[in-house]
């Protein structure tokens, strides 16, 4: 088959996928890219000249099999790809929504060099949405009860991608979330223009048909402790994620008006704050909002405020080259009219009479040498303070693990951010029977990573619980998934 | 789903809610708050538990209907069911042989109090409790803190019944004891918590406070609750919700309170037709509910208050 394709001459034309016009998605908050249609997608998947070593899976935290799904799509076999893509990622609607595949797959796509990577994210997402359209999901078959029991600490990415691993190896999965929906950061964080939480509410459908038990509103930590759920639980897994907002320690930041991106986000999404009053928690359309943060979380936090009807601009200190920010989102807040003021620190905020913020005092920048991370090191430039009037700030410069977990479970390790600290290829912490990833492990970071840290725990904990050390390859066939192998694995250590 | 096992107003515009957690009831101590949702749209809201029974596996709160959920709320009745309670959240209180403590408490404060003096008197405290009201009919659980503590005194604002006046005057109660007194635990509104640390600061009595503000999730990740205690920025839901008295910046608190006091009122306008629905609502009172008349018609029927003495 790959011979065939080499002597097609290249095709770099990356097709686009459709969306919203700015002007009018800017109103509102319903998703801006529609997703390929068919036929484009075809074309598109055709695209892809199957490189024998494929550099693309060798750069997908979860190893999705790509130029397999790619190949069932060009061949117009939808179901076929789905599954392909299933028996590694169980979240593909969200990945193929989310995922920074300009860092990682699509990054090593032998076709970047010629600037026509394929666009493996936006075919992903085709699958899965194609599946959803269809009507019907086909569901895996479930090896029989292995006779543990697993509890997963937190319903984001990490936690989802754990139990949706181990119940598909005959494991007992329960979800424990604190708040009352699941999906983390997918459901408080990511907003509804560029992830709808239908989309997040499907996945999480399919992860309880599979079996998966979930209890929401239980706060591991308080409800009950990690060492009372050791009593019932043979491995329990921990990603309880973002923890306190951090803010700058400048002047002004308790004004009403000031809030952190987690807030603000939490009330529009979660909440569903945008509704208001239909749904009952407020959020204020503000006139002026600045975010400050250069971030993916900053993009969703000014991208949000322009849809409330704020004028909406996002307040970095370094140049526009640094922005950490997945660049297609920060194109979209571009087109969608979000001004961006680079190489700005804001100094304090300065509030009314009644307590709300109404300047802020900023200091511009100029770029230095560069610092620990490569990047050139921002620095005030004298005399250059300036006030500007806001009437909203969005602090989205990140966040410190939770802490509910690491101060209440003894003999836990913790990093010095208060971060759990667990072993970047297995998730394992320094208790047995305990693991850990995501957010609460690295800190702020991607969905994918999470996931991808979720999926080596969960090879790990099902080592361990089929009698390895946590390490070994034993109970793990490499697939990642459940396998005929797995399951009687499973099934034979356990007939009673 | 959580079940309700009874829902009533205890004095006017005060409720007491029991309602089913097994999880909450396992493990809460005194101090700690549940946050609830009313409904499937609702917000959160973080009310202090003022009681519980492990084996029955239930939780009680007492809350003052104030906001549309605390309205809706209200509203609820016994084998209805709420979509949330959470919990317990934040630290519970600090309970040791201090010596002598006093008690601190205004409305919904007076029962999530209760707990406290419960926890203080087995280890050992001489225990004191101050109640303070408007007017002696919204006085509640008096016959519960009678058989637990060493003392209940009044302070009505109306003269009805202790001292006339606000919780400003409790140095008198201090000095009339005839003991030291080593640490004075307050619970209640925001007012109530400031003026009863601004009038034990002078005395240099440690005064511990249970702070309200707004709350989103309650697990430390929002940051919406953070206050100024001695300076520094803590976040209530997990740092506390409680601190000591004579460092909060009290201003800060109230200003970060009334955050949302405009959107408070909308809903309360636009849906009078539902607000009548059970007949059992009382008029908004005090500051709160002349933020919340503006364009409304006057003259809505109030109802006589409802004394109920006995409480389950």
């Amino acid at each position: 088959m790959a011979e065939k394709k080499e002597k097609k001459p290249l095709d770099l034309n990356r097709r686009q996928m459709p969306k919203q016009p700015p002007e009018v998605r800017k109103y509102n908050f319903n998703e801006v890219a529609f997703g390929y249609p068919e036929d484009v997608a075809v074309e598109e998947a055709k695209r892809c000249i199957m490189c024998k070593k494929a550099r693309c899976v060798q750069n997908c935290p979860v190893e999705i099999d790509i130029p397999a799904f790619i190949q069932a799509v060009a061949d117009r076999n939808f179901a076929e790809g789905i599954r392909i893509i299933k028996q590694k990622n169980c979240l593909p609607a969200i990945c193929g929504r989310v995922c920074p595949q300009e860092d990682q797959c699509e990054k090593t796509c032998t076709l970047v060099k010629k600037e026509g990577q394929l666009a493996i994210g936006r075919l992903e997402r085709f699958l899965a949405d194609w599946e959803a359209r269809q009507g019907h999901v086909e569901m895996p078959d479930i090896p029989e009860w292995t006779g543990k029991n697993v509890a997963v600490v937190g319903g984001g990415p990490a936690g989802l991608t754990v139990a949706g691993d181990l119940i598909l190896r005959g494991h007992r999965v329960t979800i424990f979330e604190a708040l009352h929906r699941l999906g983390g950061v997918l459901v408080y964080g990511i907003p509804e223009f560029r992830l709808p939480k239908e989309i997040v509410n499907r996945e999480v459908e399919y992860l309880k048909r599979l079996g998966v038990e979930v209890h929401t509103d239980f706060v591991v930590g308080k409800t009950r402790t990690i060492d009372s759920l050791l009593e019932e639980y043979d491995a329990i897994f921990v990603g309880s994620g973002a923890g306190l907002p951090w803010f700058m320690n400048i002047p002004g930041e308790n004004l009403n008006g000031v809030y952190s991106a987690n807030e603000y986000l939490t009330r529009l999404n979660l909440m569903k704050g945008y509704l208001f009053p239909t749904y009952h928690t407020p959020i204020k359309a503000h006139r002026r909002v600045a975010v400050i943060g250069g971030g993916n979380v900053a993009m969703d936090c000014a991208r949000s405020a322009l849809r409330l009807g704020a004028e909406s601009r996002i307040i970095y200190r370094r140049s526009r080259e640094e922005l950490p920010a997945r660049f297609e989102e920060v194109e979209n807040a571009e087109e969608e009219g979000v001004i961006f003021d680079f190489l700005t620190l804001p100094l304090r905020y300065i509030g009314d009479e009644n307590g709300w913020v109404k300047e802020m005092v900023i200091q511009k920048m100029e770029l230095g040498e560069p610092d620990d991370s490569g990047r050139r090191r921002p620095v005030p430039i004298e005399g250059s303070e300036e006030t500007w009037p806001v009437d909203a700030v969005v602090c989205a410069i990140g966040n410190s693990p939770n802490p509910l977990i690491g101060t209440t479970t003894p003999g836990l390790k913790l990093g010095k951010k208060g971060n759990i600290e667990a072993d970047e290829e297995t998730g394992m912490t320094s208790r047995e029977k305990i693991w850990a990833g995501g957010d609460i492990v690295t800190g702020a970071a991607t969905v994918i990573l999470a996931m991808g840290a979720g999926r080596k725990a969960a090879n790990s904990i099902h080592d361990y619980l089929m009698g390895g050390n946590g390490h070994g390859n034993g109970a793990d066939d490499g697939s990642g998934a459940n396998t005929a192998s797995d399951a009687n694995a499973g099934a034979d250590q356990n007939t009673t | 789903m959580f079940r309700i096992l009874a829902c009533r107003m205890i004095v006017p515009n005060m409720h007491i809610l029991t309602v089913e957690a097994p999880a909450v009831a396992r493990e809460v101590q005194p101090g700690q708050f549940i946050i609830i949702r009313a409904e499937e749209e609702g917000e959160r809201i973080p009310l202090s538990v003022s009681d519980w029974d492990r084996e029955r596996g239930t939780v009680t709160t007492i809350f003052m209907s104030i906001g549309r959920t605390t309205h809706r709320l209200a509203r609820l009745r016994s084998g209805e069911y709420l979509p949330t309670v959470v919990g317990p959240l934040g630290n519970a209180s600090e309970i040791e042989h201090f010596g002598t403590v006093l008690l601190l408490g205004g409305c919904y404060g007076i029962g999530s109090l209760y707990p406290i003096a419960r926890a203080l008197k087995e280890k050992g405290n001489r225990v004191f409790v101050v109640i303070e009201a408007r007017s002696s009919y919204l006085f509640y659980w008096e016959d519960r803190y009678r058989m637990l503590v060493d003392g209940v005194h009044h302070i009505t604002r109306d003269g009805s019944k202790g001292i006339k006046g606000h919780i400003g005057r409790v140095p008198e109660i201090l000095a009339s004891l005839g003991e030291p007194v080593d640490r004075v635990i307050i619970n209640g509104c925001t007012f109530c918590l400031k003026r009863g640390s601004d009038a034990t600061r002078a005395l240099g009595i440690t005064t511990i406070v249970d702070l309200n503000p707004i709350m989103i999730d309650g697990t430390g990740m929002c940051g919406v609750c953070r206050v100024t205690v001695g300076g520094e920025t803590k976040f209530a839901c997990v740092q506390g919700p409680e601190f000591d008295g004579h460092e909060v910046d009290w201003e800060e608190l109230s200003q970060r309170r009334k955050t949302y006091m405009a959107e408070e009122v909308i809903p309360l306008r636009t849906s009078k037709c539902e607000e009548h629905m059970h007949g059992e609502e009382h008029e908004r009172k005090e500051k709160h509910g002349q933020a919340a008349a503006p364009g409304e018609p006057p003259g809505r029927e109030r109802k006589q208050p409802q004394h109920t003495g006995e409480v389950s």
